[in-house]
């Protein structure tokens, strides 16, 4: 079989000292996307334990398998979990959660936690869609736009490009900058032309740098169009797979002229994260009004 | 007097020749590594059919997307111009022509004398273009001159939700999973991209005669699809991919003599 450069390595993780059996609230989110899920175990509102896996073709199934996997080696049950929340593209799929809440709120709500509540505009960068959500200082969604037409700007089109270019995807954004000259972008509006471009400007002796150098600039540029629509105020910040590609991020900060946040949290959780939190707020507000 | 029409698309080079009003020759070359090598190829494959030297061309006007790359050309036509030019020297009927090509897909109207009055272009998605039955081919393993045939066994509509050329593709791959037979998804593909340009076209408004004309009507399946989007019939040339190339011969023959 030959080598998929568009995989990348599946990961989970508890949070060192951490012990969930000293939390009153136990909640969990569940992101299923288009192309990854993410499962997140939140204890008394703070990161516990998560999980990113590639979403399948069964959706039911992948939402199982990356809480399966949260829960790993943690003790922790499914059963002991007082809340959960399905949140993405596959949410009505998530046939443990106790509710489903849209991915903009929780991409919101998420961005919010990673980043802190000064976030103003959140840029979504996921595997089928791409999304400018803009919130106040608790996360809460003020206005959103949307592209879930049309794979340019999406992280579906940059593994096109992995695959042609055979670059492992998780490299591309290192390897764009290792360039002597910013190249004029490919097609920024369809990722078929971009494709076809790239093909010939392979053919005629381009290195491989420099045509993902071409590709993230037409995608920052693809997204930039789409930020401009509903208007960038600050702070910035960039969640999804994609903001973890310094190559279109970089770019992407030079041409709107705003650099986005920094963090140490993994982008891909967002929505998760979001969802865990919007379990841990119904909980409190249940428990509060039964007191 | 012999003058040829040189049209450079986005995939394949075609020539033809006119003799005193008449076509006497059609070449075709699909652009590899080199667009200079395949306009070269196209052009002496036409002369080589009729015995003809480069001398004997009295004017050579080029067009498509490319067309700038003739560098021996005397003058030039936009994609839109040559294409209605040879429409309406087909069909004189016609008050509106659809060309389909690899990555562009245009709507013209035009009067009866064969001005355009307007036209609508899509050349940034390949949903309304080649491309999309060609990428779907590959996608469903069928050689994309066999997709026409394919669709037209279909007796199901199977609905195809993304508009995405990318996103198509995994849906036809789900299609195949679930086990749909290729000639109902064949039959979807096709549907799928006479829906994007007919919704293009209903822009400038729909008349008859309608004529179909580039290198997508030659499939069966799609020139089908798009009867029935319509509602209408459509007239469709012999050879469809050669339309605009004939309408920039046509335009070297005028006495102006392709400038």
């Amino acid at each position: 079989m030959s080598t998929e450069f568009w995989r990348w390595t599946e990961y989970r993780k508890t949070m060192p000292g951490a012990d969930w059996r000293e939390a009153a609230l136990l909640t969990a989110g569940v992101d299923v996307g288009s192309v990854s899920s993410q499962a997140v175990i939140m204890a008394d509102g703070k990161l516990y334990a998560y999980s990113s896996m590639r979403t399948g073709s069964d959706s039911p199934r992948s939402a199982q398998n990356a809480m399966d996997w949260a829960l790993e080696g943690t003790g922790l049950t499914l059963e002991k979990i007082n809340y959960t929340v399905g949140t993405g593209y596959g949410r009505v799929n998530v046939s443990f959660a106790d509710r489903a809440i849209t991915e903009i709120a929780c991409h919101a709500r998420g961005a919010n936690f990673i980043y802190g509540p000064s976030v103003r505009t959140v840029l979504d960068m996921g595997g089928q869609d791409c999304k400018v959500i803009r919130c106040d200082e608790k996360g809460k969604v003020t206005t959103f736009l949307m592209n879930d037409k049309c794979a340019a700007g999406t992280g579906r089109g940059m593994e096109v490009f992995a695959d042609l270019l055979q670059i492992p995807i998780t490299e591309i954004g290192g390897k764009s900058l290792d360039i002597d000259e910013e190249p004029k972008p490919v097609s920024s509006t369809c990722v078929v032309f971009a494709k076809s471009e790239a093909t010939g400007l392979l053919r005629s002796g381009w290195p491989k740098n420099k045509v993902i150098a071409a590709y993230c600039a037409a995608m920052a540029h693809r997204v930039v169009s789409l930020l401009e629509r509903v208007g960038v105020e600050k702070d910035f910040a960039i969640t999804g797979g994609i903001a973890k590609n310094v190559g279109v991020t970089s770019r992407l900060a030079g041409e709107l002229a705003i650099k986005p946040l920094e963090t140490e949290y993994d982008t891909q959780l967002a929505g998760a994260i979001g969802a865990a939190l919007f379990a841990h707020a119904i909980t409190k507000k249940a428990k509060a009004g039964i007191k | 007097m012999i003058s040829a029409g040189i049209d450079v698309g986005a995939k394949n080079v075609k020539v033809v020749l006119l003799r005193d009003g008449e076509v006497v020759s059609r070449s075709f070359e699909t652009i590899g590594l080199n667009t200079q090598a395949a306009i070269d190829g196209a052009f002496a494959a036409a002369l080589r059919q009729i015995g003809a030297g480069r001398g004997e061309i009295s004017k050579i006007t080029a067009t498509g997307a490319g067309r700038k790359e003739v560098k021996f050309a005397d003058g030039e036509l936009t994609e839109v111009g040559a294409s209605a030019k040879g429409v309406h020297h087909l069909f004189s009927s016609a008050c509106t022509a659809i060309d389909v090509g690899a990555e562009e897909g245009r709507a013209i109207k035009v009067d009866e004398k064969g001005k355009v009055l307007d036209f609508a272009v899509n050349e940034k998605c390949a949903a309304g273009a080649g491309a999309f039955t060609e990428a779907m081919a590959r996608a469903l393993e069928v050689g994309v001159e066999k997709m026409g045939e394919l669709s037209l066994k279909s007796r199901t509509a199977v609905p195809m939700n993304a508009q995405c050329a990318v996103f198509a593709e995994s849906e036809v791959v789900s299609l195949i999973h679930a086990k749909t037979p290729k000639e109902d998804i064949a039959r979807a593909v096709h549907d799928a991209i006479a829906d994007r340009i007919v919704s293009m076209a209903r822009r400038i408004g729909i008349e008859k005669d309608v004529v179909v004309v580039g290198g997508l009507a030659k499939n069966a399946g799609f020139i089908d699809s798009i009867k029935r989007t319509l509602a209408t019939d459509v007239l469709v040339p012999q050879y469809p991919e050669y339309a605009a190339a004939l309408g920039a011969a046509l335009h070297a023959a005028t006495p102006t003599g392709g400038q």
